[in-house]
């Protein structure tokens, strides 16, 4: 080769051929699952063993704030968690603070309710959307009928018998938020910290790191990051969901990324680095598609 | 005149941080009715928004040329969603819920899966032992991609507790170092407006 053999062109490999690589990985797990195992970690047991620490038969708040985009890691942690209360006989009020969260949840609590034989209106409440994040998450400290004097289907709440003594967190031992942004700020600086209430957070895999100083400061009680976290989640509930579905698919995708960035760095080594060769300086000579 | 806005805003912003730290009920009603204000002031923006989302695409569309379908397809599922939700609803089987299961969801879902072709191929590119920090931050990343998926324990059985240990030790003491750092200068930013000192909301800096 004229500009130095296999090592070089591996730094210059058209980004397609990744794509490739990271589709096959994906896919290939997916359509032959090998159900790799999942071992819980200490924020997700955590998790787990409040749920499993509310007297059965108790409401539960749960916040559930995401829209179809990180579906994939949210979605299957609204559902084991809808599992897990039910199994325990929690009576969930759920509600959710982005516009397009409705038709999510709607599927979560269809799928959690059937596979569970729970009833709307008698074992949970869907209170459905209401926007302005902070001050209603503000405002459920004081009246959760000022919030939402309706459910999502329209039925006012004082006509569900499972509301008529929830108006605020001070009726709900543990509130529960899955969310995919700043709105699980809001719940830890005011429902956890204003209000003293119990709270346990779930989000995607790239929140999860900021929120680890509240879990050693104590605001947040459980922590589940991510389809890993949703993962764990499910095998402490002995469920076998999405999540560890998806496992297999997540752990190939970056044994493929680990293993090209190894390759990268032997190529770089061997080739003598970015010093020499055209195209080198962007960092491996890319040539885009 | 010009005094009026920052006025109401030294006035709510102070009776917010006083009512914060008053539990007397007297004090909570208060804050009841200004969550209430909120709430309609939301319900205006949300209005304000859609009209001004109609005004600036229908421009757009009148004036012709290649992005002109673009903006006609926002406004056409502006105008549809906001029709029909009203009409129908928004529960199981309307034409909102049906639009949302076979258009919205699957293309969100699309866009951010995206996300995982883009991120492999930066980080083919972006992950090169260069120097020190490159390298630390080399193999951290290495370790942690290992360490927070199933078949890192296969690969080895020290890689969850080493992960576990960078996420408890450094990332805690940087996060919590960041998470003080923000805490402060968002109270410095409050009060810098609620004393009219930033007065940049205003259109003015």
């Amino acid at each position: 080769m004229a500009d130095g053999g296999l090592w070089r062109r591996l730094l210059r490999l058209d980004r397609r051929w990744i794509f490739v690589l990271v589709g096959l990985a994906t896919a290939v797990p997916l359509l032959f699952p090998v159900n790799l195992p999942v071992t819980p970690t200490p924020r997700v047991q955590a998790f787990y063993d409040a749920v499993e620490s509310v007297p059965e038969g108790s409401p539960v708040l749960l916040s559930l704030d995401y829209e179809p985009d990180i579906m994939a890691e949210l979605q299957p942690m609204s559902i084991a968690v809808l599992r897990h209360c039910f199994r325990r006989n929690l009576k969930p009020v759920i509600l959710t603070l982005y516009p397009a969260g409705p038709g999510l949840i709607e599927r979560a609590l269809a799928i959690a309710s059937e596979a569970e034989g729970k009833k709307r209106d008698v074992d949970f409440v869907f209170l459905g959307y209401k926007s302005g994040s902070q001050s209603v998450i503000l405002g459920l400290g004081e009246s959760i009928r000022s919030m939402f004097p309706e459910d999502f289907w329209g039925t006012p709440i004082d006509d569900i018998p499972l509301m008529a003594n929830l108006n605020a967190y001070a009726d709900f031992p543990l509130v529960i938020n899955l969310s995919g942004s700043a709105i699980a700020d809001y719940y830890i600086r005011i429902a956890a910290t204003r209000y003293h209430k119990p709270l346990l957070l779930g989000c995607t895999a790239v929140m999860a790191t900021d929120y680890y100083p509240y879990l050693s400061s104590g605001q947040l009680l459980g922590l589940m990051g991510g389809m890993k976290g949703a993962a764990e989640y499910e095998r402490l509930a002995g469920l076998f969901g999405d999540a560890r579905r998806g496992m297999d698919a997540q752990s190939m995708v970056h044994v493929v990324i680990v293993i090209l960035v190894i390759l990268g760095n032997v190529a770089l080594l061997t080739t003598g680095g970015l010093r020499r060769g055209p195209g080198a300086s962007s960092g491996g000579g890319s040539r885009e598609p | 005149m010009r005094q009026g806005p920052f006025v109401l805003t030294f006035l709510v912003g102070a009776m917010l941080i006083a009512i914060f730290f008053i539990p007397h009920y007297r004090a909570q009603q208060v804050q009841t009715q200004l969550l209430d204000w909120a709430n309609i002031v939301y319900a205006f923006a949300l209005a304000l928004g859609s009209i001004s989302l109609l005004v600036l695409h229908g421009n757009k569309v009148r004036a012709g040329g290649s992005q002109a379908k673009y903006s006609f397809v926002t406004v056409a599922a502006l105008v549809v969603i906001t029709v029909a939700g009203v009409v129908q609803g928004v529960e199981e089987g309307t034409l909102v819920n049906r639009i949302y299961n076979a258009v919205n969801a699957p293309l969100a879902s699309t866009m951010f899966a995206l996300l995982a072709f883009f991120i492999a191929s930066a980080a083919f590119r972006a992950f090169r032992a260069r120097n020190t920090e490159a390298t630390l931050l080399l193999a951290t990343a290495l370790i942690m991609m290992f360490g927070r998926v199933s078949i890192g324990e296969f690969v080895w059985s020290g890689f969850p507790p080493l992960t576990e240990w960078l996420l408890d030790v450094p990332n805690l003491a940087a996060k919590r170092g960041v998470a003080i750092g923000v805490g402060l200068g968002a109270v410095a930013t409050a009060l810098k407006i609620i004393l009219g000192i930033d007065r940049s909301y205003m259109g003015k800096a």
